[in-house]
């Protein structure tokens, strides 16, 4: 297979199972979490749900200060990586131009020197993530290997990246069907792994707003 | 002309002052990125070049390439030094045809045999013979043949470098490239469709002044034409930096010469001299004049996913991926989803409580 051929098939086919496993497993994972529901709450409501519910799903992107000091490695990394992640995804022109072609929405994108620098700033953060969690006994005893093959799959779109912006790797198709295949990769585990907490973590805080507010409580 | 005669006796002949001579030399130290003290050397060994018998044969090509090398501009010391060469077959060229044409490049091959230049444009079927012969020889067989006793082969074009057009998907006739067939002969790739005058040339004249091919890339390409990509040397580049892209080819973006990656501009997957060498005497490029590389000096570049695509943009039907998760996605999880429900009712049902006394009889 000559480099053009791989990133055709990268671009290509390969893409479009990917984006199908991607959109499959979500969507799949999405219904069963709503249908399931919840246990009916016989008590008489004290309070609104909606409302609540999505006070909470917006205040918790902000850090609490009590977590900050108790991990703040993990925290400010934690952040770190999250905005570097999706600076770097949704700002780089390419990424924009990708959902573009498909979507049919664009917005403008950042200069190439910033996502360079949040790029590595990401990267440095997810290795500090990944020590980290080397480091803490505590961290260490929770863990199980997809917290660690998850880090790593993350990285790895970064990284790839990284080498097809500087053209480390030659020749240039090679290094963006790499970066390509490295995405591929994490869509087809994200529904079924815990990356899918991108979605769920939205529903979870939701739920626990909405939980609190019809009992009438601060959540 | 006889045979004996140096580059630099011609030069002279045709008129080009010594002072010409060693601008020319200058650049074209310059050119193969030697340091200016080269210039000499250079100067000194181009004026003692014998003069070098060159076979150029041509397979499945559009002659595109032989038109871009003798129509490049009005005489220059880069033609002269065409010139100089002696041209013994080249059969869009020479003034002979048939038999008597052949006739010149078996002559040629036994008279210099292990010392000519083979060039080859075009690329070769595997297909069926039939598909491209020259006076009824296989493409395929007058290759073989011709490159037994050459000293070193330039491939010009992308079609004989890499296959070009003529390979392309579906490829009709099972076209390949010279170095898919020749594995046994030092062989330099000077790609591009058609590739950049100069850049022939210079070849030609690294070849003369050192007796040797340049150092290549992992394509057999010369590095110091092909070292970097278009994409490192485009001048709209700080726009591509900043964020500022034409969207179409008659907006506001492209008057303002923006980059032209969302209109499909191949450049940072291309590697080629045009940012730097420039077209037609330097005066422009394709760039220049307003249109994205197409990516013609890299193989396979015609099934590169289309030209006015941008480049990471994918190929395929990704609308149709979508849809199809969607759909099936929420057909699979309202059934899993229900089944999950069901379970959990079931099991509700079927509970049966722990009373007191059964805990009390284990214990
Ligand atoms: S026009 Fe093409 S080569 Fe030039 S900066 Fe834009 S993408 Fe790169
Ligand atoms: S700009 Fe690109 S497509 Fe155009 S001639 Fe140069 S390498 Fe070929």
């Amino acid at each position: 297979m000559t480099p053009t051929e791989f990133l055709v098939l990268t671009r290509g086919p390969l893409f479009d199972i990917a984006v199908t496993i991607f959109v499959f497993g979500i969507v799949l994972r999405l219904f069963e979490v709503l249908i399931l529901g919840r246990k009916a709450d016989l008590a008489a409501a004290r309070g609104a749900e909606f409302k609540p519910g999505m006070a909470t799903v917006m205040r918790r992107f902000v850090p609490d200060r009590e977590k900050l000091q108790g991990s703040p490695v993990v925290t400010i990394l934690g952040y770190l990586f999250h905005v570097g992640f999706f600076v770097c995804l949704l700002l780089f022109v390419p990424h924009i131009e990708l959902i573009h072609s498909t979507l049919g929405i664009s917005w403008p994108g950042l200069p190439t020197a910033m996502i360079d620098a949040v790029a590595v700033i990401t990267m440095l953060a997810l290795v500090g993530l990944f020590i980290n969690r080397l480091n803490s006994k505590l961290l260490r005893f929770l863990s199980t290997f997809e917290d660690y093959f998850l880090l790593v799959v993350v990285f790895l779109t970064l990284f790839t990246g990284y080498l097809a912006f500087h053209r480390i790797v030659e020749p240039y198709p090679t290094a963006l069907a790499l970066h390509l295949l490295s995405v591929e990769l994490m869509l087809v585990i994200f529904p079924f792994t815990k990356l899918m907490h991108t979605f769920t973590a939205f529903l979870g805080r939701y739920y626990n707003g909405a939980m609190y507010g019809r009992r009438g409580v601060e959540s | 002309m006889s045979d004996h005669n140096t580059l630099g006796e011609i030069l002279r002949e045709r008129g080009v002052s010594r002072r010409g001579f060693l601008k020319f030399c200058t650049a074209t130290a310059s050119m193969m990125a030697l340091p200016p003290t080269m210039t000499m050397a250079v100067a000194e060994a181009l004026e003692k070049a014998p003069r070098p018998s060159v076979i150029w044969l041509s397979f499945q090509e559009c002659t595109g390439c032989t038109e871009s090398l003798t129509r490049s501009h009005a005489p220059t010391i880069e033609s002269l030094i065409f010139d100089h060469v002696s041209l013994d077959y080249h059969h869009t060229l020479q003034a002979a045809s048939g038999d008597a044409a052949e006739a010149a490049r078996e002559e040629a091959m036994h008279a210099h045999h292990g010392k000519y230049l083979l060039v080859v444009d075009g690329s070769i079927p595997l297909g069926d013979p039939g598909f491209s012969t020259i006076a009824g020889i296989s493409n395929l067989d007058m290759l073989k043949e011709t490159a037994e006793g050459a000293a070193a082969i330039i491939a010009v074009g992308t079609c004989a470098a890499f296959g070009g057009l003529p390979h392309a998907a579906p490829n009709p006739t099972g076209a390949v490239s010279v170095s898919d067939i020749i594995k046994d002969k030092p062989i330099v790739n000077v790609s591009g469709c058609p590739p950049i005058p100069s850049v022939i040339t210079g070849v030609l004249a690294h070849f003369l002044t050192f007796g040797g091919l340049p150092e290549l890339d992992q394509y057999g390409r010369p590095m110091v034409f092909f070292g970097q990509s278009i994409h490192d040397r485009c001048y709209r580049r700080p726009f591509y930096d900043k964020g500022l892209f034409a969207e179409t080819f008659d907006d506001e973006g492209a008057r303002k010469g923006w980059c032209l990656y969302r209109l499909g501009c191949k450049g940072p997957m291309t590697y080629n001299a045009c940012a730097t060498m420039k077209w037609n005497q330097g005066t422009s490029w394709p760039i220049e004049s307003g249109h994205g590389c197409l990516g013609c000096s890299e193989p396979d570049f015609w099934d590169a996913g289309g030209f006015y695509k941008a480049l990471s943009i994918p190929t395929s039907d990704l609308a149709g991926a979508i849809g199809t998760g969607l759909g099936v996605g929420a057909a699979v999880g309202i059934a899993a989803g229900a089944m999950a429900h069901k379970k959990k009712t079931d099991a509700e049902h079927e509970r049966e409580p722990l009373t007191v006394e059964q805990l009390e009889g284990e214990s």
